[in-house]
């Protein structure tokens, strides 16, 4: 309501500004009757798009990084809910960062804990069953973990393994002593300082993986988005088909939505229909954006998440580029255009006056 | 057979053949306008700009668009934004371009209902424009269902639902609109069909027609004045043009048009490129499904003044219902502006500001609009459904106290 009574004082001071305006005999009169028209059309516009964006779509806090849990225990505190829990679970999780990981340490405790399901082809183990024989046995089909320690948040990491549900905030979809099961078990008896090495492994393992290869002479464009698109399959392809990249979701739509109760959509056009900002929110935590979603937080970091948003601009939207370089070519030349008409009518009405 | 003389030059064969010579004085040079005009007489100009754009585009979005609820979406989404060359300016220009379409027609509309140009001879312009106005809303709305995104497909199952509220046919109607028991790919083809090819083809005859109705009673002048054209434009023949009150059509006129039009093609193409989020909404960038209704259906900005009268009827009024209430007030707001020239009773052709009752009218009128558009994007709950309820009966209680309004108006000014 603030933003409605802002406008309306605003619409108040612009008439009073048109009303001086006119009484001011200086002013041309065609001056002051486009003066008009602007404040108008410029009012109404302010009233179906940005007002009623601000109405329809309340804002949200930022998109945090930290992945140290205050958003998730503020949410719960602002719906008067307990948060002891949360509290407890994200003190646990600062308590694990603050250990300093062996990778050496963790490539065993990988092995013996994580590759009978996970694959992690960069690393020697490979994927076991077919994506959907994965999908039919787990529910839906895990992630190679080659490019795991680069893409998603350390602290983020460290929660996920210890408590996959609590850390994707999807605890809606999981209930304690409900009958459906995450597939991926909690690791919170393993030692913290086992679960620092684990992650500083994957770190360290996706630090060694080489830049994904392309053809000779691929352009700029190209290459980021090869680079883009190896971020997006590991972060997203697991659920999310993006159909105008040629690219089918790894987990089938039946297994979907046995697991999450939702068949997740085609990501194409999502860059259009959803926009820049609202995806860097929703990816961060989809539950701020859409309470009571199926789709987990993933967890990615900063670069990695504006990776997948780029990525969906280069497919949904892939003549951005061309777009932004004609747009100045045109306005100039209709600016040139325009001079030559005003000067031309000049002329014509010189004779007229 | 008349006997025909060797033509000297390519104009002489011309005018022989096709008196091309009396027809420019006719349609151009000796085509008199009044000089005292301002900006806002190149609207029509513009829109014929505007319309030129649309059927061009139209045409190269038409070599690749696939009218059937399978293909829709891809076909303009993937083939046309991404694929064909400089398809994506073509569908930028015809989405934005359809939306300012209607922000020149409302400015076009609302000039001649300042400057008081639908009467005293000129019903006729006035009719065959509101005319246009309806042809242009059809077209709007038939082409917004083509890219079949969810909005297009739940405006176009809110919109043909309308037709439900007739008495007695209601039902029936509804579903040889649509061709289908539910908007379907039946629904999605006759649309298309209508879009590009009956209403185009009418569209066109309908502007031929409101340019005649023009040429007859002439067009209005800034202060409302009535003169002599004969005299008026002998002086400027004579070469008196200064003096004179009239201006040629071309160059003159046109000159100012051009001018106006170059100048807003700057603005158009600036919207075109890095702001056409207004024309092309977010929602409709998801594929149409019957299953999922969005959290929000709203019409383009330029429908949502009739939409919140629409709907701003929301509880029952002497045993009728809300729903029925919002349809008679939908229907109303439809065709009044239709009898205007016959709701003004007051003499006077000025500009509203110098008219001593009309001039509150029209300022209430647009500050109404402005509510009823603002309010119609917003959902309808709490405080927002009554002031879409206040803004309504607003309407409804200016066009039936006008009659009135302008009677006394007429008796202040004693019938000048």
């Amino acid at each position: 309501m603030f933003a409605l009574y802002v406008g309306l004082a605003v619409a108040i001071l612009l008439i009073v500004l048109n009303i001086v305006l006119s009484k001011l005999s200086f002013v041309p009169k065609e001056a002051r009757i486009l003066s008009i028209i602007v404040v108008l059309v410029g009012y109404i516009y302010w009233g179906f798009e940005p007002f009623a964006h601000h109405e329809m779509h309340p804002h949200v806090e930022d998109a945090s990084y930290a992945f140290d849990g205050k958003q998730d225990i503020e949410a719960l505190e602002h719906a008067g809910k307990d948060a002891t829990e949360a509290k407890a679970f994200w003190a646990t999780i600062a308590k694990i960062a603050e250990h300093k990981g062996n990778a050496v340490a963790g490539k065993e405790l990988v092995a013996a804990n994580c590759t009978a399901c996970h694959s992690m082809t960069s690393e020697g183990f490979p994927q076991l069953m077919s994506d959907a024989d994965a999908a039919a046995s787990y529910g839906v089909t895990p992630p190679d973990l080659s490019i795991a320690g680069r893409v998603y948040d350390r602290n983020y990491l460290i929660a996920f393994i210890s408590n996959p549900v609590k850390a994707m905030h999807i605890e809606h979809k999981y209930p304690v002593g409900g009958d459906k099961v995450f597939p991926m078990p909690s690791s919170d008896f393993m030692q913290p300082q086992e679960i620092a090495d684990m992650v500083a492994y994957l770190s360290d393992a996706a630090s060694k993986v080489s830049a994904p290869k392309v053809k000779e002479g691929a352009t700029e464009f190209e290459i980021s988005k090869a680079v883009n698109k190896e971020v997006f399959e590991t972060a997203c392809v697991r659920c999310h088909a993006m159909n105008y990249a040629g690219i089918q979701a790894k987990t089938t739509a039946e297994a979907m939505s046995k697991y999450i109760g939702a068949t997740p959509p085609d990501l194409s056009q999502y860059i259009r229909s959803r926009g820049d900002d609202y995806l860097h929110n929703f990816i961060n935590d989809p539950q701020r954006k859409l309470a009571g979603t199926g789709m987990p937080r993933v967890g990615l970091n900063e670069k990695a998440e504006s990776q997948v948003v780029e990525y969906m601009t280069q497919i949904g939207d892939s003549k951005k580029d061309e777009r932004e370089a004609l747009g100045p070519k045109v306005l100039i030349y209709l600016t040139i255009l325009a001079i030559f008409a005003l000067l031309w009518k000049q002329k014509i009405w010189r004779d007229l006056h | 057979m008349a006997e025909f003389e060797k033509a000297n030059s390519i104009g002489e064969w011309f005018d022989q053949r096709l008196n091309v010579k009396a027809f420019t004085k006719v349609m151009m040079t000796e085509y008199w306008i009044p000089k005292e005009i301002n900006f806002l007489w190149a609207m029509g100009a513009l829109l014929v700009m505007l319309f030129k754009l649309l059927i061009i585009t139209g045409i190269f979005l038409l070599m690749y668009y696939k009218p059937d609820v399978n293909m829709a979406f891809d076909s303009v989404n993937y083939t046309i934004m991404q694929e064909v060359g400089y398809g994506w300016l073509f569908r930028n220009i015809h989405g934005v371009g359809a939306s300012v379409v209607f922000l020149i027609i409302y400015i076009h509309m609302f000039t001649a209902i300042y400057y008081g140009s639908y009467k005293k001879g000129r019903e006729m312009i006035w009719l065959s424009g509101m005319l246009l106005f309806v042809l242009f809303s059809a077209e709007g709305f038939s082409g917004y269902m083509l890219p079949w995104g969810q909005m297009s497909y739940w405006a176009a199952y809110v919109i043909t639902e309308i037709f439900g509220g007739i008495p007695f046919i209601g039902g029936d109607l509804v579903i040889w609109i649509r061709g289908n028991f539910y908007v379907a790919d039946a629904t999605l083809t006759r649309f298309f069909m209508l879009h590009v090819l009956l209403i185009p083809v009418v569209l066109i005859g309908a502007i031929a027609f409101h340019f005649y109705t023009l040429r007859f009673p002439h067009v209005n002048n800034e202060e409302g004045e009535f003169f002599d054209y004969k005299k008026e434009s002998e002086k400027y023949l004579a070469g008196d043009k200064a003096n004179s009150k009239v201006i040629a059509f071309w160059p003159d006129f046109l000159s100012k048009d051009f001018m106006v039009i170059a100048i807003f093609m700057v603005f158009f193409f600036y919207l075109v490129f890095y702001n056409n989020g207004f024309a092309m909404d977010p929602v409709n960038f998801d594929k149409a499904d019957g299953m999922k209704t969005p959290a929000h259906i709203y019409p383009e900005w330029y429908f949502l003044w009739s939409y919140e009268v629409l709907r701003g009827f929301f509880f029952e009024i002497g045993g009728v219902s809300g729903k029925d209430l919002g349809l008679m007030a939908f229907g109303f707001a439809q065709g009044i502006f239709l009898v205007l020239p016959w709701l003004d009773r007051s003499p006077m052709v000025k500009p509203a500001n110098q008219r001593p009752v009309f001039k509150y009218w029209f300022w209430l009128l647009m500050a109404d609009l402005f509510v009823l558009t603002i309010f119609g994007k917003l959902p309808p709950t709490g405080i927002n459904a009554y002031v879409g309820f206040f803004a309504s009966t607003t309407f409804l209680g200016l066009f039936i106290s006008l009659p009135f309004l302008t009677t006394i108006e007429s008796k202040i000014v004693g019938g000048k």
